[in-house]
């Protein structure tokens, strides 16, 4: 970001006048800067081939600041992690702040930066974007919307409801961080833990995959609700049985620690930047071999596998070598982690 | 961070769930009092794992499910008073009272906050002097020392403006009530483990000595609760019913000495209301004389309306052991935990979410 008169954002940053045009001009464009959004015209205009994946997400995380990374670091990854999970190449992104008055500019420099790293790291573009400022009280302090453009590659077909019994399920990573590294941020339950959210862009990690095996039949990145909710979301849309081995899933002793102190389920704990796939058994190690490759997936591991049996249904062989049923997340657990 | 794994260990586990095969011989009935034992053998799948000579039942240890209506119908009318702010644990919120719930005037404009602790709504107190801020005490013997030091607090600081509506319950006179009744047999009693850190584990004597229960002090873990299986299966084809402690790493015969004294200075026993058992003698705590200005059941005029207790649910019955969440008619179909009909469904602890999230296969 320049230099500006202000500290802080105030209405008339929204309202399409001077101060706007400052924002933009000293705040963003020298962050995201590309031919497409220095044009400043009503729309972006660009071309492409093939199979367009499309999406949108609303970032609101409160705090927006936490450990391992930012609402604006969030609104990049979250973004960039739905497209790839279509196997879509990522190319582009729009980006929309909804800023309450009064809000640091120091801060908004410093998300803007986040936003700027992730982009490059995740080598997409921002080539439209918008501001508006609320009055005090309207928002808690800043929401960002951003929408994303990718291209499917031929051949790729990647759903939910592409698992197969048989298929073995592969994680990318220990899963609870990102959504224990936003509750130990908030007030009220400040305890002691080095739990860093994982928030990561995973495009490059999936098109590796991808290369790897063309027997990759589900992706998904379990954010809220957790692991547990993106395998029965699979179950479901699959109509297939899912069986998964406690002893196989990593879980840090930090997160299994603060779990345990909050009464959470580390399985229902949000995740930002890590992966489920359902890979063909014969694919499964070579795609896992390729995935801790991946600094994104130096820990992943094969969690369990897809069944005929109990259909739409997710068991757990427990520690123990009992069974249980694992269930969908029901109700709020943390309000507002993404 | 190593404190989990350790009673976790599936070698040892195998090695006692084999004594317990080896050891029980006749069928023997056994209840887990607290919901959090309920929450650990379900989720860890522990009753598939015991032979058939054992059957757990669960008890009624859940302290959000045995708050009876007509209490939390006062909390309720006493949310709904503009000059109040009240203050809870989470749990309580989504409970549904006779005609609303907490959430619910919450949404139409009350004050109503969560806390973690009672500092939390000490602070709050502190910070808005012109309204009255009252805490929900609600919990067993566990919660009620921390509850009382927070009306020391509030005294030795002169905040006048802080008030807590006792709901609070004690364990033992709730066991004795259930055994009296003689409406479920049982042969052991899994004693809570928080509770008993607090009140030790001289209060189960009477199960032991009068009614010929055998009693084992649990810890919350995998490996406790199935040690504590053990043991009582042990006490019991010995025929030597008596009182054990397995958490011997949080539980003394005399208790921890210090939060009794908390919890007598400001507290008496007084009877209380049980969801499913209505009234037990000497079953909760009412704040003492001297401490009557910082009890909100004497300090508001509040009108909480006739009682009505929702159709079908039989919370009440699973409470007292006499049914299981599975006997339900509204279980999984009007009853979930996105519409609980009833406070089991409720509670993280009550024994119908227990049901409900990790299933009977």
């Amino acid at each position: 970001m320049g230099t500006f008169d202000e500290d802080k954002i105030l209405l008339a940053h929204g309202s399409g006048g001077k101060l706007g045009h400052d924002l933009v001009e000293k705040g963003f464009l020298p962050a995201f800067d590309n031919p497409l959004l220095s044009k400043l015209d009503d729309s972006a205009v660009f071309e492409a081939r093939g199979r367009l994946a499309f999406t949108t997400d609303s970032y609101t995380v409160t705090p927006i600041f936490f450990p391992g990374g930012d609402i604006g670091k969030l609104s990049v990854c979250g973004t960039v992690n739905d497209l790839a999970m279509s196997g879509a190449v990522p190319l582009y992104l729009s980006l929309s702040f909804i800023i309450e008055e009064g809000f640091p500019l120091s801060d908004l420099g410093k998300i803007v930066n986040s936003i700027k790293d992730a982009a490059e790291e995740a080598e997409v573009k921002v080539i439209t974007g918008d501001t508006k400022v609320v009055n005090k009280g309207s928002v808690d302090k800043l929401f960002i919307n951003t929408a994303g453009v990718g291209v499917v590659p031929h051949g790729i077909e990647i759903s939910g409801s592409n698992a197969r019994p048989g298929d073995k399920l592969i994680l990318s990573g220990p899963v609870g961080h990102h959504g224990i590294a936003v509750m130990s941020e908030r007030e009220g339950l400040r305890f002691a833990t080095q739990v860093k959210s994982d928030c990561a862009p995973l495009n490059r990690l999936v098109a590796e995959m991808l290369e790897a095996s063309d027997e990759i039949h589900c992706l998904r990145d379990p954010t809220r609700g957790g692991l547990a909710t993106t395998l029965n979301e699979f179950a479901t849309q699959s109509g297939v049985g899912i069986l998964i081995y406690e002893d196989w899933i990593p879980v840090t002793d930090e997160v299994e620690a603060a779990c345990e102190m909050l009464g959470f389920d580390p399985f229902h704990v949000a995740n930002e930047g890590r992966l489920v796939a359902a890979v063909a058994p014969d694919d499964a190690e070579k795609v896992l071999k390729q995935m801790r490759q991946n600094k994104y997936g130096t820990e992943a591991a094969i969690i369990g596998e897809v069944r005929e049996e109990h259909s739409g249904k997710v068991v757990m062989r427990t520690s123990l070598g009992a069974s249980r049923i694992v269930d969908m997340l029901v109700g709020e657990l943390l309000p507002r982690i993404c | 961070m190593k404190f989990i794994d350790e009673f976790r260990d599936t070698e040892l586990a195998k090695v006692v769930i084999n004594r317990i095969h080896r050891n029980s011989k006749r069928h023997i009935r056994l209840m887990e009092f607290c919901g959090g034992h309920t929450v650990t053998i379900m989720k860890h799948g522990i009753r598939q794992l015991l032979p058939e000579t054992v059957e757990m039942l669960s008890g009624p240890g859940c302290p959000v499910c045995v708050t009876a209506h007509k209490d939390l119908d006062k909390a309720i009318a006493l949310a709904r008073d503009p000059e109040v702010i009240l203050t809870s644990f989470g749990d309580m919120l989504k409970v549904p009272g006779s005609y609303s719930s907490l959430q619910k005037v919450r949404a139409d404009g009350a004050d109503v906050r969560i806390v973690y602790s009672t500092l939390d709504a000490l602070q709050i107190a502190r910070e808005n002097r012109d309204k009255s801020v009252v805490f929900i005490g609600i919990g067993f013997e566990t919660t009620a020392p921390t509850i009382a030091a927070s009306v020391m607090q509030a005294e030795e600081e002169g905040i006048e403006n802080y008030y807590v509506l006792s709901l609070h319950k004690l364990c033992p006179p709730v066991i004795k009530a259930l055994l009296d009744s003689g409406e479920v047999r049982l042969d052991g009693l899994i004693c809570p483990g928080h509770v008993s850190a607090v009140i030790g584990s001289r209060p189960w004597d009477f199960a032991a000595r009068d009614y010929g229960i055998a009693c084992v002090v649990s810890g919350f873990e995998p490996l406790d609760v199935l040690q504590s299986v053990a043991m009582l299966a042990e006490q019991l084809e010995k025929g030597e019913p008596k009182v054990e402690i397995a958490y011997r790493r949080g539980v003394r015969r005399e208790g921890n000495l210090r939060a009794q004294e908390l919890m007598n200075t400001v507290f008496e026993p007084s009877p209380a209301h049980w969801r499913g058992m209505g009234e037990v003698p000497e079953s909760g705590l009412r704040l003492r004389k001297e401490y009557q200005a910082f009890d909100a059941e004497l300090c508001f005029d509040f009108d909480p309306g006739p009682t009505r207790e929702p159709k079908g649910c039989i919370c009440g019955d699973i409470l007292r052991g006499v049914k299981t969440p599975l006997d339900c008619k509204l279980f999984r179909g009007a009853c979930t935990p996105e519409h609980p009909v009833g406070p089991c469904m409720v509670s993280s602890e009550g024994s119908c979410a227990s049901y409900y999230h990790y299933g009977n296969l």
